[in-house]
């Protein structure tokens, strides 16, 4: 049996190991984002979230999840 | 008679009360709160999302974005680069371009770290950002930020959440005859009344989170806050009589028996 290669990224600080290949808006999905409610950072740029699934995840890739929470 | 418009950055806003919307016990007591204060804006803070519990209550669930204007903050940045990179995110949410940008210098008494803050201002504002500016209540920094690009200026009463209420009424009173920007006091207020202090001071407006959502009725509080900033307003437009050292009677003399 092939083994399913897995790489290890960091996801809003947290380590995190997803599937080799896997791209930004499968991720996404997996982790039921509403991604009208957020903004997200990959290796510390903004992303178009129109853009989400061209950006294949590889190892140490870092991302970030923000949205609007309660503040003065 | 002339209409009291408040704007800001050409955008015209019903309330001159601005609620934060943290410290609350709940999010449905915070939703009931801004509703009770007639705010038109309310600031918000950009965290990340909690990734492992998806059940907890969002925001944007309880307060609608398209109902009543979201003002993104910096809280939590000491410096311009975490300020930008805060502000650039919130912007991506959903196009905000109307910010608070609140840089930090220290974490005990939360006064602005104003070098950042003018540095920030300025980048912000090529960036076609539209940025309130929270501030010192010193008048000369006032005027470089608004040379800077802010687009309108909210000097603290007091300390973030401290309740102490306007600490130094002659800058803030220098700083509203310097300028014509939106001037709003930002920070520091403990009760209705300071409210309506900032108003009578000629301020355009008042933002307060502590003093509503620490209350130990902050629906009620809510409601005082709204009817102060309007009183004060009221007041500030009606012209106040002058100040004398002696008395001078409401009865007429004449008649006397």
């Amino acid at each position: 049996m092939k083994k399913i290669k897995k790489i290890k990224i960091r996801l809003n600080g947290s380590f995190k190991f997803v599937k080799d290949n896997t791209n930004l808006s499968d991720l996404l999905k997996t982790l039921k984002i509403p991604l009208k409610k957020v903004a997200i950072e990959f290796n510390q740029q903004i992303l178009d979230k129109k853009k989400l699934n061209k950006q294949i995840l590889r190892n140490n890739d870092k991302i970030e999840i923000v949205h609007f929470i309660g503040g003065g | 008679m002339k209409q009291d418009k408040f704007i800001i950055a050409g955008r015209n806003f019903k309330s001159r009360l601005i609620v934060g919307t943290g410290k609350y016990k709940s999010m449905s007591q915070c939703a009931k709160a801004v509703k009770l204060s007639g705010a038109s804006i309310v600031t918000v803070a950009v965290r990340r999302v909690n990734i492992t519990d998806k059940k907890k209550a969002l925001l944007m669930d309880y307060i609608d974005p398209k109902k009543i204007t979201y003002l993104p903050n910096t809280a939590g940045c000491f410096n311009s680069k975490d300020a930008l990179r805060t502000l650039r995110l919130a912007r991506e949410i959903g196009g905000w371009k109307l910010v608070k940008l609140e840089v930090l210098g220290d974490k005990k008494n939360l006064f602005p770290e104003i070098i950042e803050t003018l540095k920030s201002t300025e980048v912000l504002s090529k960036e076609g950002f539209k940025v309130m500016v929270y501030c010192n209540d010193d008048p000369l920094m006032a005027k470089r930020l608004e040379n800077a690009g802010a687009c309108a200026i909210m000097p603290l009463a007091a300390p973030i959440g401290s309740g102490l209420g306007i600490q130094n009424q002659t800058n803030i009173k220098i700083i509203r005859k310097q300028t014509k920007l939106p001037l709003i006091i930002d920070a520091g207020l403990g009760q209705a009344s300071d409210a309506t202090i900032a108003m009578e001071l000629g301020c355009d407006g008042v933002l307060v989170n502590t003093a509503i959502a620490k209350a130990k009725k902050p629906l009620d509080m809510a409601l005082a806050f709204k009817n102060a900033v309007i009183s004060g307003r009221q007041s500030y437009l009606s012209g106040r009589i002058q100040k004398n050292l002696m008395g001078s009677a409401s009865s007429p003399l004449k008649g006397i028996i």
